[in-house]
Order: structure tokens, then C-alpha cells, then sequence
């Protein structure tokens, strides 16, 4: 393991104290973040290892809320829905690669935004199965107060976050990292030496898939409605990407840190500047990628770390 | 007779969603970068009809004159100062900025115009003319009309003169280009100033016919991105048949599975598209 590896699954063993000394707002952040975390780590599986630029985040977060949703309105478990939406999610991303991941840069991109729409669509028009445009009302799970809610939904989303660090470390220490940092290098010679990319590139893809279908469905559960517009927000999509480009790509600890730091930014601009939230976000991204196109972790090696070079 | 006259409205409309897209198309034909902030420009070229027509009583026909310089400044200097610098970044990064600067573009259009759907209504109003029973109003017609007219202006640009030869040059072979003497930097510019106008007179175009509201920023980029990947890069009659096969599509599609299936018609064609036609109907590697 390496140490950067280390250092993330530290910080999330941090993250976990915080119920210990704060109330529901700080749960209510502490959620978020965790969910925030798991989008950007699941995003930097494909965008970060396999260097595909995907936009699908929030076709899969609201496929793994309505999965979830209409499960549980259909009197299943909660666990068991989260965990049915996570394989539903994975075997469908893992299909869909096998076509879409064919399709390179701009296409790709293009394609994995339509995603967003198609699915969007598919949901308002089912009006039967997803309550349509108006939204699904999801039944409360325990009730036993507002602090034990937020602590065991605080907890649900820390634990897919563990869950996500883990597979993400062992992906990276992998022969499949090794393979998925080969495409993204060079697809076609690593094509040529018998790499088997299209097998590569739909595991990367329903393994991002399938942990923000989870974190869909957990966050589904926990606010207890959701609506077409709101869970196929295609913010969610561009968000994890910020927050990877922020941290700088490739590295899960780097990745973490940017949603980390992200959600604190975005925290401070809701509360003040709710009518130019957007705006905030939009100048943001532009400083970010004018500025800093290596995120915060070039930021650190080049600014505190003078290695002698050519020794 | 049903039939004849989802036929015609899809005709008129077509040619409008060429108009949407055709400042799209070139943008990410020849700069090779996937301009998200084009839905907004559109947006903003239909408040600025709008505000004319309300304030100053200008005429739409007369906003497409100061839309299209004011739209041209605009966009060449979007190129010049902020989209240059990362131009040949990868498609993740170009990708991002634009929607960054869209949600900057998007944010302002909220707060000064808010959220309300608003269109512009003349008085009198033009009425429609009916040939047989089917019925074409008249301001849709001249909309039409306009579109096709401007997407003639472009295509004599790039065909006749001196700097649309170098634009489509450089989208061609852009190291060529260079050699050739070509300021490719300032073409880059230019061609984003064109997008940028283009779609501002399609804003100016499209407040005749639709509701507008900052929200509707990402239906007109949707209905860009479709008629792109349906028509082909590289053409403006690539994005003309693009638009027309949309417009038929989503005209037809609403008519037999009813119009709230039309987007996932569409968006599924597009997908099937990518997939089995990349290039699109007329896709070729020269923008005219």
C-alpha cells in the first residue's frame, strides 16, 4: 500500500469521529461530504484511471435513487434495496460500456450527457412506477428521533465511502489499474499487446457506476423524496469532475481532499450568497482550470517540495 | 391532411434547429471544443430581441443587426482572453471550462431576468396564412425564412472569402494551416465569434416562437448536440439535414407516442447515432 493510500484511509477513519462532537448540522455535512467523496472516487475510476471524460454520474445517482425509492415503497429493506440498486446499477453500466466506451473524447462525452437525459426522460414518462414529474414520497425508515436519524444516515453513507476507498485501493494496485492507466495512456497499443480493453474499460465503468447508485439510494432514503429534476441533476455529473480536477486526477487521497475541500467551499457560498450560488461555482471552475490545471497536489510538490533533480 | 401538417411544421422547424446548431457545429468542427455556453448565448440573444422589442419597440428583424456584432465581440473575446489558453487541453478540461462559463452566463441571466418564461408578443400580431387546411403562421414562416438566410450568409463566408477559406483550412489540417501563413490564433477567435453570433441571432429567432427563461438554456444545447452528431460535423448542410431529421422525429414521434416521448426519441436516436454513424448523415473532415 502506498502512502498516499494510507493517508486517505486515515482520513476517513478521522471522518468517522465526527458524531462524537457535533450536532445534526455537522451530521448533515458529514453526510454530504461522505456522499460527495464516494461520487468523486467512483468519477476518477473512469475519468481519472481509464482518462474517459464521463459526464454519467447523474444518470447513475438517480437510477440508484429510484431503484432504491420504489423498493422501499415497495416495503423492501433498506439494505437490501442499496445493495439491489448497486448490483442493478453495476451489471447495467458494465452493459452499456461494452457499447458506449467505443466512442472516444468528445463523442464519449456527448454520449454519457445523453445518458443523463434518456434516463431523465424514461423516468418523468413512467409515471406509474416513478410518480412521474411529480416526484416520489419515500417512507420514513426508523423514527426515533432527528439526531439517531442523522447518525445512522451519517454512518450508512460512511461506511459506502469505506466500502468505495477499499475497491478503489485495490483497483489501483491491480493488474486492472494497471491495465485501465495503460488505455489512458495508449489505447491502441495496449489493444496490441493483448489487453483485453473492452472488458477493462466496462468493469471501470460499472464500478463507478455502481457505489454512486448506492450513494443514489442512500441519499433517496434519507431525504425522503425525490424528484426527476433534482436526482438527475446534471450538476451531479460535473461536481465529482471539479472536485478530481481540484484534487488533482488520478489519485484517490488527492480526489478526497478536493470534495472535502469542495464541499467546504460550497457550504460557505450557500449560506451567503444563495442568489449567485451557480455564478460562485461557475468562476470557480474557471480559476481552477486556468490556474491550477493540476489541482491542489501540484500546488504542494512544486511549492513546498524541492527534490534535487537529475542526481 | 394530419400528416401534411406535421410535415410542413416540422419543415419550418428543422431549419431553425439547423440555425440552433450550425454555430455549435463550427465551434467544435473547428476549434475542437464542445461549446456548452452556446444554449446560454442563444438565451441571451432571445432576451435581448425581447428587451428591444418591450423598451425600444426595435423590431426583431432589426435585433438580428445588433445581436450579431455584439454577439461577435463577445464570443471573440471569450476566445481570446479565457478559452485560448487551455485550447489544446484535453476534451475533460475544455469541456469543463465551458460549462463553468455557462453557469456564470446562466447565474447573471437568472438575477437579472429571473426565472419567469416570458415571450415576445407583437402587436398586432401577423397572423397565419392556411393553404388547403393546413395552417402556417405567418412570424414562424419569416423566422424560417431568416434562419435559412443567415445559414446561406455563413455558408458564402466560408465558401467566398478570404478568412472563411482559412477558417475551414484550418479546420482541415490546422499544422498546414499554419504553414501556409495562416494566424491560426486569431482564426480560432474568429470562429468563435461567428458561433457566437450565429447563436445569438438564433435567440433572436427562437423568442418569436418559444417561451424563453434562463432555464431553457439547456434545451436549445441539447437540440445542438442532436442535430451535430445526426447531420455530421464539418457542414452546414450537415447541420441543415440534422435539423430537418430532428424537427421530423420529434414531429412525427410526438404525433403517434405523444410529445412527452419526443425527448427520449430523440436523445436515443442520437445515442443510436454515436454508436452505429458517428460521422452522421453528411459527415466529412472539411467544413465546406
Amino acid at each position: 500500500m502506498t502512502r498516499s493510500n494510507l493517508a486517505l484511509l486515515v482520513l476517513i477513519a478521522c471522518v468517522a469521529a465526527l458524531p462524537l462532537f457535533a450536532g445534526p448540522y455537522a451530521l448533515r455535512l458529514g453526510t454530504i461530504a461522505c456522499m460527495y467523496a464516494v461520487l468523486a472516487l467512483s468519477w476518477n475510476v473512469v475519468g481519472g484511471f481509464a482518462g474517459y471524460p464521463s459526464f454519467a454520474t447523474a444518470a447513475f445517482f438517480g437510477f440508484g435513487a429510484y431503484a432504491t425509492g420504489v423498493l422501499l415503497n415497495d416495503g423492501v429493506a433498506l439494505t437490501l434495496s442499496v445493495v439491489a440498486a448497486l448490483i442493478s446499477s453495476f451489471a447495467l453500466a458494465a452493459l452499456l460500456g461494452t457499447v458506449l466506451l467505443r466512442l472516444r473524447g468528445h463523442y464519449f462525452a456527448i454520449a454519457s450527457l445523453s445518458l443523463v437525459e434518456v434516463l431523465r426522460e424514461f423516468v418523468n414518462n413512467a409515471t406509474d412506477l416513478t410518480g412521474g414529474g411529480m416526484g416520489l414520497n419515500i417512507p420514513l425508515t426508523s423514527g426515533s428521533g432527528i439526531l439517531a436519524d442523522a447518525s445512522f444516515f451519517f454512518f450508512a453513507m460512511w461506511g459506502l465511502l469505506l466500502a468505495t476507498a477499499l475497491v478503489v485501493i485495490a483497483v489501483s494496485s491491480s493488474k486492472l489499474g494497471f491495465g485501465l492507466a495503460c488505455i489512458r495512456q495508449n489505447e491502441t497499443a495496449s489493444n496490441m499487446v493483448g489487453l483485453n480493453a473492452t472488458l477493462y474499460k466496462s468493469i471501470a465503468f460499472g464500478l463507478s457506476a455502481c457505489f454512486v447508485s448506492a450513494a443514489g439510494g442512500i441519499y433517496a432514503a434519507w431525504v425522503h423524496y425525490i424528484d426527476p429534476s433534482d436526482v438527475f441533476d446534471i450538476l451531479y455529473s460535473v461536481k465529482p469532475i471539479v472536485m478530481a480536477l481540484m484534487g488533482g486526477l488520478g489519485s484517490p487521497f488527492g480526489v478526497v481532499c478536493g470534495a472535502l475541500l469542495y464541499l467546504g467551499l460550497e457550504e460557505v457560498v450557500w449560506r451567503n450568497y444563495i442568489q449567485i450560488h451557480s455564478g460562485v461555482l461557475g468562476v470557480l471552475i474557471v480559476i481552477l482550470l486556468l490556474f491550477l490545471p493540476h489541482g491542489l497536489t501540484s500546488l504542494r510538490t512544486s511549492m513546498f517540495w524541492r527534490k534535487a533533480k537529475h542526481v | 391532411m394530419l400528416a401534411v401538417q406535421v410535415l410542413i411544421n416540422a419543415l419550418l422547424l428543422g431549419c431553425l434547429y439547423g440555425c440552433i446548431a450550425i454555430g455549435f457545429s463550427l465551434v467544435w468542427g473547428v476549434l475542437n471544443v464542445i461549446n456548452l455556453i452556446h444554449g446560454s448565448f442563444i438565451v441571451l440573444g432571445a432576451y435581448l430581441a425581447w428587451a428591444a422589442y418591450q423598451w425600444l419597440s426595435i423590431p426583431p428583424w432589426f435585433a438580428l443587426a445588433i445581436a450579431a456584432p455584439l454577439f461577435f465581440g463577445l464570443g471573440y473575446l471569450l476566445q481570446q482572453l479565457v478559452l485560448n489558453r487551455v485550447i489544446t487541453a484535453p476534451v475533460l478540461v475544455t469541456l469543463t471550462l465551458t460549462f463553468g462559463l455557462d453557469l456564470i452566463l446562466n447565474n447573471v441571466m437568472i438575477y437579472y431576468f429571473k426565472a419567469d418564461y416570458r415571450k415576445l408578443t407583437l402587436s398586432p400580431p401577423m397572423g397565419s396564412v392556411s393553404i388547403l387546411d393546413v395552417v402556417v403562421p405567418v412570424d414562424r414562416l419569416l423566422a424560417t425564412a431568416s434562419a435559412l438566410a443567415l445559414t446561406g450568409l455563413l455558408y458564402l463566408l466560408l465558401r467566398r472569402s478570404r478568412i472563411g477559406r482559412a477558417i475551414v483550412a484550418v479546420r482541415l489540417d490546422r499544422d498546414a494551416a499554419v504553414l501556409m501563413g495562416v494566424d491560426v490564433k486569431s482564426i480560432y477567435a474568429i470562429a468563435f465569434g461567428l458561433g457566437a453570433a450565429l447563436a445569438g441571432c438564433a435567440g433572436v429567432l427562437m423568442s418569436l416562437i418559444f417561451p424563453i427563461s434562463p432555464l431553457t438554456s439547456a434545451t436549445f444545447l441539447g437540440k445542438s448536440f442532436v442535430v451535430c452528431v445526426l447531420g455530421g460535423l464539418g457542414s452546414v448542410s450537415g447541420a441543415l439535414a440534422g435539423g430537418l431529421l430532428l424537427a421530423f422525429v420529434e414531429g412525427f414521434g410526438s404525433t403517434l407516442f405523444g410529445p412527452s416521448h419526443a425527448i427520449t426519441l430523440s436523445f436515443g436516436l442520437l445515442i443510436i447515432f454515436l454508436i452505429v454513424r458517428p460521422q452522421g448523415l453528411l459527415g466529412r473532415k472539411g467544413f465546406e
